[in-house]
């Protein structure tokens, strides 16, 4: 699964650190994971041009190597319907400390969970399967398994959960796509698999899940010291 | 790397016996194998001199024998010494009793004699702990005989980075009626560490079970256990110690914070079919049923009892730990009902679980037995004696265990633990029926029997 591309990738924010949401989101998509459409604009005009060919609404993020959680610092703008609001966002993004354009993104929705991995000092990479939204720090609904990940794993990682049938419905609420799910999850352990080398952890977080796909929202990739 | 030769020893080594001291540690390991265990012993000490009529060898190279094992209780900084001259003299292997290495920061001795071990292919067991026992064969443990409580030889293995914890285990054990195989503590593990017991116990047929307690892995140790173990056709029971340590402070990653070390260890050992179990009454309900069988159940789970309170709380125990108790089909009611004595058909209860009343006899009790032994709609079978009712005789635990014995399935007994009722429990243990003393224990065994989700 490893490319140049992906390599270079990380190659280029090992300074930094971490891969910003821009990049890893790119990263993914090399890999062939699920994510929304994006452009990384720099200027208000760009940030136009490129809602308009991704469709409105939309979604802004700031772009910033001083931001690694960018809701903390107001930094995520959803549901942005028009030229005028998408503007404003970019405003009020541009004064932000180590502003560095901003991220487009076609609106998702879904079900949050969260999917990350970690390199386990005892086990070496595990991946992570959880309830997200705000839920993730409340009730840490989460569960892991070490890679290689199966078929059988995702089953009993969805099984473990507390909430498993937010996953796989309830009363009326339709399940999420599991066969989606599980492919993101056992393409997203080989990936993990073979740059294991380079990174600490990763956070995709929210992934949007529904009775359609499973979809990337946010990613944060904390790389090798 | 062969370690039959330590612990399938016949001949010993102890190094560091006193001639003056006989309460030393090395006189203590001496003493006990010398009198009491089938191997020829014989003590080393620099100094020479004598012991109970015996010469005390100055060195190793003097033991007019071949030694399979050489127990090593000197001072820290003699060790490399020592383990040289064994190395020379074609000893099979050594358990370093000694304590002084890494634990108290020397780590450097301790690299050496690891550097030199590896190189000469000779297996070391330390150092820092109590080394090998097992009943009638060996036991280097240097607590003296008559304090502790001797295990009876049997099936499961322990393995076990204090040696604390897993002495007082097998005491426990002992009168929970589990056998032991070999119990080894590991100390610092220097050399011998959780995976090379791990492949030692996996061909050893002594052993059907294998336990071990676990504070922690080295970098990428832990993957290769659970897949050895995951290998492994024997049953794991695993007691992780240290899972309260604070989770990784670092805000920068979800991942990482949630992941903390105790987290990925029990998840990972659940993946890969491994049993965790995190207290005593665990510990002790899964090595005594899985030693008496090692077959997976799915867990349809058939209950016997005389008192309708004890069934209903042995199904609320199912219930909680995902267990199913499968209603009965008409045709097994009635073929229950039919052996039934003519007193007790009209009140005995027939759904899962059969109460068969306070009016119980033996024979009801073997009527009912016997159709659910033969019965497909359940896989395991919880008998909850109650001593007290009249009509059950001390011979009831042998003459179920027998019924049992005609069919592959397992049953699991629940009688108090009070010495009148000494018999009819040794009735269930001597026929390998497991014995538990409470309806939580008992059903915690059909647990264990449902060990993984693989099986």
């Amino acid at each position: 699964m490893l490319n140049n591309e992906i390599t270079k990738i990380i190659d280029k924010f090992k300074e930094t650190g971490w891969v910003p949401e821009p990049e890893a989101k790119r990263l993914f998509q090399t890999a062939g994971l699920n994510v929304p459409k994006f452009s990384w604009v720099h200027t208000p005009d760009e940030a136009i041009e490129s809602a308009r060919r991704i469709g409105y609404p939309v979604v802004a993020k700031v772009v910033s190597p001083l931001v690694i959680h960018k809701s903390d610092v107001g930094g995520v703008i959803v549901g942005i319907d028009s030229d005028e609001r998408l503007k404003e966002a970019f405003n009020i993004f541009k004064i932000l400390d180590g502003f560095d354009g901003m991220l487009i993104e076609e609106m998702a929705s879904g079900m949050e969970l969260i999917i990350g991995a970690k390199i386990d000092y005892q086990f070496g990479p595990v991946i992570l399967l959880g309830i997200g939204g705000t839920g993730v720090e409340v009730y840490q609904d989460v569960t892991m398994r070490m890679t290689p990940i199966t078929e059988s794993d995702v089953s009993s990682m969805i099984e473990s959960l507390r909430g498993r049938k937010l996953i796989t419905g309830f009363r009326g609420n339709e399940s999420i796509n599991i066969k989606e799910l599980t492919s993101l999850i056992i393409q997203f352990s080989s990936l993990v698999t073979s740059i294991e080398d380079r990174i600490q952890s990763i956070d995709l977080n929210p992934v949007l899940c529904s009775g359609k796909t499973c979809i990337i929202a946010d990613a944060r990739i904390i790389l090798n010291k | 790397m062969n370690l039959n030769r330590i612990f399938k020893a016949k001949t010993m080594a102890v190094i560091g016996v006193s001639s003056q001291n006989d309460s030393h540690p090395a006189n203590v390991i001496y003493n006990k194998n010398h009198f009491r265990y089938p191997l020829t012993v014989y003590p080393v000490n620099p100094k020479g001199g004598t012991i109970k009529r015996e010469p005390l060898y100055r060195d190793i190279s003097e033991v007019p024998d071949n030694i399979d094992i050489a127990v090593i209780a000197a001072k820290a900084d003699f060790v490399p010494g020592i383990m040289e001259g064994c190395i020379k003299n074609n000893v099979g292997g050594a358990v370093v009793i000694s304590g002084g290495f890494a634990e108290s920061g020397k780590l450097d001795i301790q690299n050496r004699m690891v550097d030199m071990a590896r190189e000469a292919d000779f297996p070391f067991i330390g150092p820092n702990c109590l080394g090998v026992y097992s009943p009638h064969r060996i036991d280097t443990l240097f607590l003296p005989g008559e304090r502790l409580i001797q295990p009876r030889p049997g099936n499961v293995a322990f393995v076990s980075q204090s040696g604390g914890v897993m002495v007082d285990s097998m005491v426990k054990f002992t009168r929970q009626g589990i056998g032991i195989s070999t119990a080894t503590s590991i100390g610092n593990k220097a050399m011998i560490r959780e995976i090379d017991m791990l492949n030692y116990l996996a061909d050893d047929p002594e052993t059907k079970v294998i336990m071990f307690y676990i504070e922690g892995f080295e970098k990428n140790e832990g993957r290769k256990f659970v897949l050895a173990a995951e290998a492994c056709p024997k049953p794991i029971i695993v007691m992780k110690g240290g899972r309260s340590q604070e989770g990784i402070k670092t805000v920068s990653s979800h991942t990482a914070s949630m992941a903390g070390d105790y987290k990925v260890f029990s998840d990972v050992m659940k993946q890969h079919g491994i049993l965790e179990v995190r207290n005593e009454r665990e510990l002790a309900s899964y090595c005594e049923a899985l030693s008496a069988y090692q077959r997976c159940i799915q867990g349809r789970i058939g209950i016997i009892t005389v008192s309708g309170g004890h069934g209903v709380l042995a199904v609320d125990n199912c219930s909680d730990l995902g267990l199913e108790v499968p209603q009965f089909s008409e045709a097994t009611r009635n073929a229950v009902k039919e052996n039934l004595s003519s007193s007790i058909q009209s009140i005995a209860s027939l759904s899962n679980p059969i109460d068969l009343t306070g009016s119980a006899l033996d024979d009801d009790f073997l009527a009912a037995a016997n159709v659910l032994v033969k019965s497909p709609e359940v896989d395991c079978i919880l008998i909850l004696i109650l001593p007290y009712s009249p009509g059950i005789s001390a011979e009831l635990g042998a003459r179920i265990s027998h019924i049992c014995k005609s069919e592959d399935k397992p049953v699991i007994a629940y009688i108090p633990n009070e010495d009148k009722y000494a018999m009819l429990i040794e009735g269930f243990e001597l026929n390998n029926v497991p014995v538990s003393y409470s309806v939580e224990g008992a059903v915690l065994m059909a647990k264990a029997l449902k060990r993984s989700e693989k099986c």
